[in-house]
């Protein structure tokens, strides 16, 4: 439909040129490049997805391992993913005997997020506070970090050990490791579950219905 | 008085600085466009607060499915032929020219190594479908296998997805391992894929989520 339309102006004197105003329809013009924009916008990915950095221990040093048994039970913490979205929690040795002590809490922010900054009140709020003088200071980003991970590292953090049970998701290890950065958690560990943790489930499930199953030579 | 005169006015309306506008626009989303990368899969990642991008070039992407499924790409064509050439090697395998090619255009690939030859020999349309899974009953099953059992000798000979990140490291060095997985993965397939990159000291790399908003007053909880 793309016309150019001549105008004839003037009251058609003679001896006078004709005055010529050519007026081009872009309406088509526009029409197709708005096409071409929708197709652009719509095969595009404008926003790069979001990604989580982590290092896992490597395998032939076995260092996990060690550190379980270094770690002061006082501050070490093991989290265990359960089945439908559940999740538990215990800290230093569990007593196996005794299904309470496993807690069961959620990934809410008031769940296993309150539970981790409450065991680690003094870096959170030393995070706080930090992140309130950058506020105030203008405080460039590597020097915030610097400082943040400072704090983050002090020998008196806790150590949090996330297994995963077999029933669990790869959302519920995200969700995880997502408390892990908002409670200003950097020792933490992705281990594998073990049957004794698996048994802690169990019996938590069925309220220590299990318990006297143990085999006490075994212990 | 003389009434006043409404002039007609013409309904033509003058598009050029429309037309201008959209040109604009046009050239704004074709110079910054990187275009969406087609996967066999829908994979719904899951959403979390960290806030890192993932760089664009010398990526291996390992794509998880619901299922546990396991896919792979590169971002470089180039790498993705030698990739394939050195895993074939290792695997006593002799592809065409022609075979190399048609993997080079493929954007995502994710079949067991022994099955590649028939895969390739495909037509571009039906390569999809066995990616989806469509094609096993033709004996071309999906995705990479990771199986963790060790064999007599300690090794775990059938866990292809070492093979390839290996030689894909061997290929280009600065590659960064970023895992997309859906979010109903189940974990022991998370579990299975971790290991396996610990065994061959791939202990760095990125999980590709959504970005999750979360609301300041629940960033700390305590008092």
């Amino acid at each position: 439909m793309a016309e150019v339309q001549q105008k004839e102006s003037g009251d058609g004197k003679k001896g006078k040129p004709k005055k010529m105003h050519i007026h081009v329809d872009f309406t088509p013009m526009v029409d197709m490049n708005m096409l071409l924009i929708t197709f652009f916008m719509l095969c595009t990915t404008l926003k790069k997805p979001q990604t989580m950095e982590i290092s896992m221990p490597s395998n032939d040093k076995n260092i996990t391992e060690e550190d379980q048994t270094k770690v002061a039970a006082s501050r070490a913490i093991t989290i265990l993913l359960g089945g439908q979205d559940k999740v538990y929690y215990y800290a230093g040795q569990p007593d196996y005997t005794d299904y309470t002590t496993l807690s069961e809490t959620t990934f809410a922010a008031d769940g296993l997020r309150a539970v981790l900054q409450d065991k680690n009140r003094e870096i959170v709020t030393q995070l706080e506070d930090l992140k309130q003088e950058k506020l105030e200071t203008g405080m460039p980003d590597e020097v915030f970090d610097e400082k943040a991970k400072e704090i983050k590292n002090v020998k008196t953090a806790p150590v949090v050990m996330i297994k995963g049970s077999d029933a669990s998701s790869y959302k519920n290890l995200i969700d995880a490791l997502d408390e892990m950065h908002l409670c200003g958690i950097s020792k933490y560990a992705i281990v594998d579950i073990t049957e004794g943790d698996q048994f802690l489930i169990d019996n938590y499930e069925s309220k220590g219905a299990l318990s006297n199953q143990i085999d006490t030579s075994k212990l | 008085m003389p009434r006043v005169k409404v002039k007609r006015k013409s309904t033509l309306i003058d598009m050029t600085a429309m037309s201008d506008v959209t040109v604009l626009l046009l050239t704004f989303f074709m110079l910054t466009s990187t275009f969406v990368q087609k996967e066999p899969v829908q994979v719904n990642t899951p959403d979390s607060v960290s806030e890192i991008k993932i760089p664009e070039t010398d990526i291996l992407q390992i794509l998880i499915d619901q299922d546990g499924k396991i896919y792979m790409s590169l971002d470089r064509p180039s790498d993705k032929a030698n990739v394939l050439q050195d895993v074939a090697a290792q695997y006593g395998m002799e592809l065409t020219d022609e075979e190399i090619l048609k993997f080079r255009t493929l954007p995502t690939f994710g079949t067991p190594i022994g099955k590649m030859k028939s895969f390739l020999a495909l037509s571009s349309d039906d390569q999809d479908k066995a990616l989806k899974g469509e094609f096993v009953a033709k004996g071309i099953p999906a995705g990479i296998p990771c199986d963790t059992t060790k064999n007599e000798q300690g090794v775990d000979d059938k866990n292809e997805v070492k093979v390839w990140v290996k030689s894909a490291r061997a290929v280009n060095s600065n590659l960064r391992i970023a895992i997309k997985a859906a979010a109903g993965t189940p974990y022991p397939t998370i579990r299975n894929l971790m290991t396996s990159l610990q065994d061959i000291r791939e202990n760095r790399y990125n999980l590709i989520t959504n970005l999750k908003n979360i609301k300041d007053e629940e960033r700390v909880v305590i008092k």
